[in-house]
C-alpha cells in the first residue's frame, strides 16, 4: 500500500464486503430456504434461517438414492483424480527420460487432445462407451480377419467384440482419465529436476523404474497434491458425461440428481428439499477448495503454465 | 525438450505411454474420426443405412436460420459471460491486492464458487430468479419488471449469463490476484513518486502489465463459456425459451440425442472442432508473442 488515505481504505473494504456478499448470496439463500419448514411460501423474502435445516438435510439425505449418488460422485471424482495422475506421470516420465523413435509423435498425439473435449464429439464417444471394443471390431472387419482366421482354422469363425461401459464405474471414469494438461504439468516439473539425480541413480545401479518410484515420485508429491485438488473438483462436477452414459438412477452422480430434482414449470415444488440436496451435493468439493486453499490455488496456476 | 541424462530402453517408454495412448485412441481419436466420417453421410436413426452425401450436411447447416441463431446465441452468451466474469474478477482482485486485514476471509468468499458444479450453480440461481418461486424475481415483479425467464428469451439469457459468470469469477480472481502480486512494487512506487494517483497507476502501469494475464483469461473464459456451461443450460433453460439459450454445444447434444440426426450433429461437431483448434492456436501462438511485459 502506498498512500494512507482513509477514503481509499474504506472504498477497498467496502467493495470487498459488497463483492463477497454478492458472490455468497446464492448459497446463503439456499441455506435459508433449506432451513424452512415444508409448505412455506417460497416467493416471500426470508433473511434469517427457519430452524429446520438439519431436518431438511436429513430428509434430503434419506431421499431415494441420494446416498448412493453421493457415493457414485465420490468414486468418480477419486477415480478420475487417481487415474489421471497415474497415467500422466507415466507418460511424462516416458517423454522426458527416454529417447525413442516416436517420442515427438506421442507428445503431439497427447497435445492434440486438448482440442477434443467431450463436447465436440458427443455422439461418437457415446457409441464407443456403449461398446468400447467397437474400434477393434471395426479394424477386424476392415482387415477381414474373420475370413483369414476361418481359413486357418478350417471352419467359420465369428469374432464379436463387445464391452459396454454404460451404467458402470469404469464407464464414468476411464474415458476421462486421459489428460494432456496433467501430462504437461509433470513434464514441466521433470524438466526442472537436476540431471545429477538421474546420473547418481544410474551410477548406483538403479534402473529406470526404480529411479521413478524411489526418486522422481517422492519429489513430485507437491505437484501431485496441488493437481489432485483441481482434478477432484473436475471429476465431482462432471455433467455431460454421466448424463450420457448412465440411465439407471442408482448409477448416476449427485450433480445429475440435483438437476433432476429441479421443478419444471409450476409443478408443486419442494424447494426446501431441492436446496438441501444442492447443499449436500456442493459440500464435498467446496470443503476441498476451502480447506486446501493453498494447494487449490497452486494447482490452478500450475495447470495452466 | 528432453533430459540430458536418459535411460536406454527400447520397449519401456512404449509400455509407459501405453495406457494413455490406448485411452486416447479409443475415446478421443476414434470418436473424433468417426464424427468427421459421419459428417459426410446421411444416416437413419438406427444406423442401418448410410448414404454418402458429401458436404450436404454442412450446406444444410449453413442455410439453416436455426444454426445462425445458435451461433448468435453462443456469441452473445460467451461474450457477456466473459466480460462479466473478467470485470468482476479484476475489480475484486485489485481491491483484495490492496487489503491487509481479513484477506483470507475475502479470498475464501470469492474462491468457493469454483467448486460448485455448473448444473448446481444453475439450480441456485434459477431458485432466486424463478418467476413463481424466486424471491429476487418476486422483488423484480414488485418493482414493476415483467420478469419471466421461462417465457422471455432475454431474461433467460440474463439468468444463464449470471450463473455462468458467477462461477467463473473465482478463476479470474485467482489469476488476476497472482498477476497483481507479481508486479514489482518498485514500479508502482516509482509511478507514485512521479505523482500518479491510484487511478492513473491502475490505468497506465497495472493494466498494461497485466495484459498477458488478461489475454490468457479471455481465451480461457471463452472456452469455458463455449464448453463447460452445458450443465447450466441443460439444467436451467433446456435451450429455451424458443431457442433463446440454444448454444452450439447444446444444439449438438439435442440434434444428436433427441432428434437423432447423426449427420447434422456430426457436421456441427466438426465445426466445433475447428473452433477449438482456432482457440488453442490463438492461446499458444498469438498471445505468447504479441503480449509481453514491456
Amino acid at each position: 500500500m502506498i498512500e494512507r488515505a482513509h477514503w481509499f481504505d474504506r472504498l477497498t473494504y467496502g467493495a470487498l464486503i459488497v463483492g463477497a456478499i454478492l458472490v455468497c448470496m446464492p448459497i446463503y439463500y439456499a441455506v435459508i430456504v433449506a432451513s424452512m419448514p415444508d409448505g412455506s411460501e417460497s416467493d416471500a423474502v426470508y433473511l434469517l434461517p427457519g430452524g429446520h435445516l438439519f431436518e431438511n438435510l436429513a430428509n434430503a439425505w434419506n431421499k431415494e438414492g441420494l446416498g448412493r449418488q453421493l457415493f457414485n460422485s465420490g468414486v468418480m471424482a477419486v477415480g478420475v483424480t487417481v487415474g489421471k495422475i497415474a497415467i500422466s506421470l507415466l507418460s511424462a516420465f516416458a517423454i522426458t527420460y527416454f529417447r525413442f523413435r516416436f517420442r515427438m509423435t506421442a507428445f503431439w498425439l497427447i497435445f492434440i487432445t486438448l482440442m477434443l473435449p467431450v463436447e465436440v464429439r458427443i455422439v461418437p464417444t457415446f457409441e464407443v462407451a456403449a461398446n468400447a471394443l467397437a474400434p477393434f471390431q471395426a479394424i477386424i472387419d476392415l482387415l477381414a480377419i474373420e475370413r483369414v482366421a476361418g481359413w486357418l482354422a478350417g471352419h467359420e469363425v465369428d469374432i464379436n467384440l463387445e464391452w459396454s461401459l454404460l451404467d458402470s464405474y469404469t464407464g464414468l471414469i476411464l474415458p476421462l482419465i486421459a489428460s494432456a494438461t496433467a501430462t504437461f504439468l509433470f513434464r514441466q516439473f521433470f524438466l526442472t529436476v537436476p540431471e545429477e539425480l538421474c546420473e547418481a541413480a544410474k551410477i548406483d545401479g538403479a534402473g529406470p523404474m526404480r529411479f521413478f518410484f524411489r526418486i522422481l515420485l517422492p519429489m513430485s508429491t507437491t505437484s501431485m497434491a496441488a493437481l489432485a485438488v483441481i482434478l477432484f473438483i473436475f471429476g465431482w462436477n462432471q455433467y455431460l458425461w454421466p448424463l450420457l452414459i448412465t440411465t439407471e438412477p442408482e448409477m448416476t452422480t449427485v450433480v445429475i440428481g440435483v438437476a433432476r430434482t429441479l421443478p419444471t414449470e409450476d409443478a408443486d415444488a419442494q424447494w426446501n428439499l431441492t436446496m438441501a440436496t444442492a447443499i449436500l451435493a456442493t459440500l464435498p468439493p467446496v470443503a476441498v477448495v476451502l480447506l486446501l486453499q493453498r494447494w487449490f490455488v497452486k494447482g490452478l496456476v500450475d495447470a495452466e503454465k | 525438450m528432453i533430459k540430458r541424462v536418459t535411460f536406454a530402453s527400447k520397449s519401456l517408454p512404449y509400455l509407459l505411454l501405453g495406457p494413455q495412448l490406448l485411452i486416447l485412441a479409443v475415446f478421443f481419436f476414434w470418436p473424433a474420426g468417426k464424427a468427421i466420417y459421419e459428417s459426410f453421410f446421411l444416416s437413419d436413426p438406427f444406423g442401418a443405412t448410410q448414404i454418402f452425401v458429401g458436404l450436404e450436411n454442412f450446406q444444410m447447416l449453413l442455410v439453416s436460420p436455426e444454426y445462425y441463431d445458435s451461433i448468435l446465441v453462443t456469441l452473445v452468451f460467451s461474450g457477456l459471460t466473459t466480460l462479466a466474469a473478467l470485470l468482476s474478477g479484476f475489480v475484486m482482485a485489485v481491491f483484495a491486492d490492496r487489503a491487509i486485514r481479513g484477506v483470507l476471509v475475502f479470498k475464501s468468499a470469492l474462491i468457493w464458487p469454483y467448486a460448485v458444479a455448473p448444473a448446481v450453480a444453475g439450480a441456485l440461481w434459477i431458485f432466486l430468479f424463478h418467476p413463481t418461486f424466486g424471491s429476487v424475481a418476486g422483488l423484480l415483479i414488485a418493482l414493476g419488471v415483467d420478469w419471466d425467464p421461462l417465457l422471455n428469451g432475454a431474461h433467460a439469457m440474463t439468468l444463464v449469463v449470471v450463473a455462468a459468470a458467477w462461477k467463473q469469477i473465482s478463476y479470474n480472481f485467482v489469476f488476476f490476484l497472482a498477476g497483481l502480486q507479481a508486479i514489482p512494487k518498485s514500479l508502482i512506487e516509482a509511478a507514485a513518486i512521479d505523482g500518479a494517483g491510484p487511478g492513473k497507476r491502475l490505468w497506465y502501469v497495472v493494466i498494461p502489465l497485466l495484459s498477458p494475464t488478461t489475454f490468457f483469461l479471455i481465451v480461457i473464459n471463452i472456452v469455458y463459456a463455449f464448453f463447460d456451461t452445458f450443465g447450466i443450460i441443460h439444467a436451467v433453460t433446456g435451450g429455451g425459451p424458443a431457442g433463446a439459450t440454444n448454444t452450439l454445444v447444446f444444439k449438438v447434444y439435442t440434434d444428436g440425442f433427441e432428434n437423432q440426426d447423426l449427420g447434422a450433429s456430426s457436421a456441427q461437431s466438426v465445426i466445433l472442432m475447428f473452433i477449438v483448434i482456432a482457440l488453442t492456436v490463438l492461446q499458444f501462438r498469438y498471445i505468447e508473442r504479441r503480449v509481453s511485459y514491456a
